[in-house]
């Protein structure tokens, strides 16, 4: 059996894992780290996406090989200091959820669509979360939390 | 220390309490969950929608490392019960045995037949491919109208017919003799797949004494008993428990065979058990949705004045009758007739078997199909008026002065203004503006249409009137459960037989005590989903949930209040008709001398002084069963573009006011009708599960089933008008159905009012741009 390393939420991890093992699994079961769900198994519905090495990644189509000497963030890792990061309290201020299925995953989407575009339109965000389902919201609450999210994300940066 | 304000939660659009833990990940979703030494139960699946088994051999999977056993539906032929329906609708239903796992013949594709349970989920996959099972094919039966001929194969021995039910209301002949109108049309509902976005799971345990089962269910309460029955596990020994749940829209409002398997297994090996579905087999064996053929007859006067309606349903069972399965056509039977008046009414229903995946409550549940049947065709009558679509609806719905109204169909409507939301909605919409660029498009032939949809309608919410559920055959009541308990330091919890899953109950129950005990929202949480805990309920379908249990809550906070009062005025030395509540605490009128709801707990809970006939514990329970259901309605409007070369839909605006009665929290109401618009949408445009001609799905994947993303669907514009229910004492009318309930027919009326001047009267759903295409060449040619 393979023997990898994984930097996750900032912990660093030696495990022996299988060749097919998924990277989801390897969070979920071996680690501990089930805030990351699994939606589908066709790498569709976005609910698994990770950040790995700072870009996002649907962890269900990642083998956990593949993430040796790789850091990976999960929604368990994301706010700092016990508090929830921007992109977190604009979905909770936002009402852009409702069970929450998806919402580990839509941040993670969210957040990494604002790497590429930092003020991103209402056109661009929808586009940017096309790999991320949701089956509760309608998407209007998810859309406007990202602006949200982006604004505030955006000041952060700007004042120091 | 600020002060918080009590007493106006209600109405407020407050935060969700659920946020922080679902946003930070810290949730219980079932699969997160785990126990020493669990273990992985996996289903071996038909991959033939109609066969017998002849021989299955589980051998070779129990020979495989980490697999510690392996059963054939014949291991468990003696102990495995029936699946329940729990609504024998008429008098001539056949409710066939439906054994969890199949035992000698299967009837849809994805029927279990055989389980492995190992050590991991991969050794349990790599288990079952070295299950051998032979089967001998027998026809598949995939269309209603074949099945019910002669000739057809038979699902089952009794024959393809589940059922049939006929109800008339005024005299249906004389409404269409000699009318100057009749429009007859046929539409199809076609079978959709909820895919809540949490796949199924369950686990179990047991101490050898009693069971634990954790399921992703919208229903722990009548899950519990529905184990009891179907295993013979006593029911005081079960113990269910619905942890997060990440939606169901009425596919984890049943008693699934896995459920039943998992509970058996735990107690065959003594040791926990857990199932997770993947996203295909859910596809394959979460009950499907919709799934009907509507053949529709409506008599008009030559001012659009409906005389009369007749409806006749074929309705899909699919293979078997799961828990409300025959139920849910004929939740529509009384909502064919919506919000209009008319002289007479037939409703006709069919339920049929088919070798596929059986079908039962898919949000809306019956109603989305009967509004889509009526909004359709009153449409229909408009173009052959060469009337407003608006005006046609306008002439005959019941008049705001009008209500308390007794419909057709035998429904007592007790409040409601469709003039108001109308209005509000085509203002808002800018119809005449849109009307005058649809007519210029027209007249510049121009390639993309412009059409305009509209749905007005009305659903009934709050499943429970008891009484009227034992007139309907339904085995149970529809009452449901609160407890409200405050602590000794004065913090409340509150105990609600209701079951969310996404819908925001914990938010919405603490504003509702958090007024009624004057204390502070805050201070306010509710446990739910765990029959240990919450002992007695209904749970959560049918937007039933703030109608009943949010009442049920509110009544055991007056019980509690009422109890206070008597303490106070025992401790205050004066009548309890001296006292005046007012911010959170019991005051003596004119004096100073007062007593809170805090110092009243402590004091209920030190117990030193407590009045005559008084208990310790400020605390109450409460069960509350109204006297009607409720009746929510709106105005819903569509615009969209119809590209008439390549048949591509675009959705240009969406505009909804909807009356949901007194709001609790306008942030959860308007979620609420968002998730139920997409998911409306998604049934006219997108979504549709396809079977093969030998009874295949092909559309196991999230890749073949077209779910809405971010990018498919527009901001939608909402409003509302407010016309108090009048069968509850908050007035709130139940929201979670009304979008889906709407906007199926306000789409596809847009569509087809784009392309009707093209010569196209209907389009089948879903409207993908292949069939308008289609549509549009059929014109053409
Ligand atoms: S679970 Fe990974 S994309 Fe669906
Ligand atoms: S909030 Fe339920 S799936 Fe997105």
């Amino acid at each position: 059996m393979p023997r990898i390393t994984v930097t996750v939420d900032g912990i660093k991890y030696e495990e022996d894992v299988e060749p097919r093992l998924l990277l989801v699994h390897l969070l979920r079961e071996r680690l501990g780290k089930t805030g990351t769900p699994v939606g589908c198994d066709t790498s569709n519905c976005g609910a698994c996406t990770v950040m790995l090495d700072g870009k996002s990644v649907k962890s269900c189509s990642v083998l956990a090989v593949q993430a040796d000497g790789c850091d990976v963030v999960t929604i368990e890792g994301l706010g700092v200091n016990g508090s929830m990061h921007p992109m977190q309290q604009a979905f909770h201020e936002e009402h852009a959820l409702q069970c929450g299925y998806c919402t580990p995953g839509m941040v993670m989407a969210a957040i990494d669509l604002l790497r590429d575009d930092p003020d991103p339109s209402e056109e661009r965000i929808r586009q940017g979360l096309e790999g991320n389902l949701c089956r509760c919201t309608g998407y209007c609450n998810i859309v406007r939390a990202v602006r949200k999210g982006a604004q505030e994300m955006g000041q952060a940066v700007s004042t120091p | 220390m600020t002060i918080q304000e009590v007493g106006q939660e209600v109405g407020r659009p407050r935060k969700r309490k659920e946020d922080a833990r679902l946003l930070t990940g810290r949730t219980q979703w079932t699969d997160n969950l785990t126990r020493p030494g669990l273990l992985h139960v996996m289903f071996l699946r038909s991959p033939m929608a109609h066969a017998r088994i002849t021989r299955v051999d589980v051998s070779g999977a129990r020979e495989l490392p980490g697999v510690v056993a392996a059963f054939s539906g014949q291991d468990f032929a003696a102990e495995q019960g029936s699946l329940p329906c729990a609504w024998p609708v008429s008098e001539d239903v056949v409710i066939p045995d439906h054994p969890p796992m199949a035992v000698s013949e299967v009837r849809y594709v994805g029927e279990a037949v055989a389980c492995v349970i190992a050590t991991d989920r991969y050794r349990a996959a790599d288990a079952l491919e070295a299950i051998d099972v032979e089967y001998e094919q027998l026809p598949a039966v995939l269309e209603m109208k074949e099945a019910l001929t002669a000739e057809s194969p038979k699902v089952h021995e009794a024959g393809n017919k589940a059922f049939s039910t006929k109800i008339t209301s005024g005299d249906i002949e004389a409404a269409f003799r000699d009318a100057p109108i009749v429009i007859d049309r046929t539409f199809r509902q076609q079978r959709l797949i909820p895919s809540a976005m949490e796949p199924r799971a369950v686990m179990a345990d047991t101490d050898g004494e009693s069971y634990t089962l954790w399921s992703s269910t919208q229903i722990p309460h009548v899950l519990r008993v529905m184990l009891a029955v179907v295993t013979g596990i006593p029911e005081h020994k079960i113990r269910v428990i619905a942890p997060d749940v990440g939606g169901g829209f009425g596919s984890k409002l049943q008693v699934t065979a896995e459920e039943v398997l998992c509970l058996l297994l735990a107690r065959k090996l003594g040791k926990p058990v857990k199932w997770t579905e993947s996203r295909s087999e859910g596809n394959l064996t979460v009950h499907h949705g919709r799934d009907q053929i509507q053949h529709l007859r409506l008599a008009a006067d030559a001012d659009g004045r409906i005389r009369g309606l007749q409806v006749d349903l074929l309705a899909d069972m699919g293979a078997y009758l799961m828990l409300v399965t025959p139920g849910i056509p004929l939740l529509g039977a009384s909502m064919f007739n919506a919000i209009y008046k008319m002289d007479a009414y037939e409703f006709a229903c069919t339920g049929v078997f088919t070798t596929k995946m059986p079908t039962d409550a898919y949000r809306g549940a019956g109603r989305p199909e009967a509004t889509f049947g009526i909004e359709r065709m009153m449409d229909e009558l408009a173009a052959e008026l060469h009337m407003d679509p608006v005006e046609v609806r306008r002439r005959n719905w019941i008049k705001h002065e009008e209500f308390p109204y007794t419909t057709i169909s035998g429904l007592t409507y007790d409040s409601g203004n469709y003039e108001a939301a109308t209005d509000k909605a085509t203002a808002m919409f800018g119809y005449d503006k849109l009307r005058a660029e649809q007519n210029d498009r027209r007249d510049r032939g121009d390639p993309v249409q412009l059409g305009i949809g509209v749905s007005t309608y009305t659903e009934m919410c709050g499943l429970a009137p008891s009484r009227m559920l034992g007139e309907a055959n339904y085995a149970a009541g529809g009452w449901e459960h609160g407890t409200v308990r405050m602590l000794p330091t004065g913090k409340v919890e509150v105990i609600t037989g209701t079951s969310p899953h996404g819908q925001g109950h914990v938010t919405a129950w603490s504003q509702i005590v958090a007024d009624a005990l004057g204390v502070p929202f805050d201070d306010v949480t509710v446990l739910h989903g765990d029959t240990a805990i919450s002992h007695k309920g209904m749970d959560t379908y049918g937007s039933r949930s703030l109608v009943i249990g949010g009442i049920a809550v509110l009544k055991a906070a007056e019980k509690v209040k009422d109890k206070a009062r008597k303490l106070a005025a025992h401790l205050l030395e004066c009548s309890p008709d001296d006292l005046e509540f007012e911010a959170g605490a019991f005051k003596v009128r004119g004096t100073e001398s007062q007593k809170t709801m805090q110092e009243l707990s402590w004091a209920a809970f030190a117990a030193h002084d407590l009045p005559e006939g008084v208990e310790a514990r400020l605390d109450s329970d409460a069960t509350f069963d109204p006297e009607n259901y409720s009746f929510p309605h709106g105005t819903h409007l569509c615009a969209v573009e119809v590209d008439t070369e390549t048949g591509m839909v675009k959705i240009r605006s969406y505009v909804a006011v909807d009356d949901v009665g007194k709001v609790v929290n306008p942030l959860i109401v308007e979620g609420q009708v968002h998730g139920g618009i997409a998911q409306g949408i998604a049934q006219a445009l997108f979504e549709e599960a396809v079977y093969d001609a030998d009874g295949n799905l092909l559309t196991t994947t999230m890749a073949d089933y077209l779910l809405p993303s971010a990018a498919d669907l527009p901001t939608f514009t909402l409003d509302r008008t407010e016309s108090p229910a009048t069968s509850n004492p908050l007035g709130v009318k139940g929201v979670g159905e009304a979008g889906t309930i709407a906007s199926t027919p306000a789409v596809v009326n847009a569509i087809v009012d784009a392309l009707r001047p093209l010569g196209i009267h209907d389009v089948e759903m879903p409207c993908s741009p292949e069939r308008v295409w289609r549509a549009l060449e059929g014109v053409r040619s």
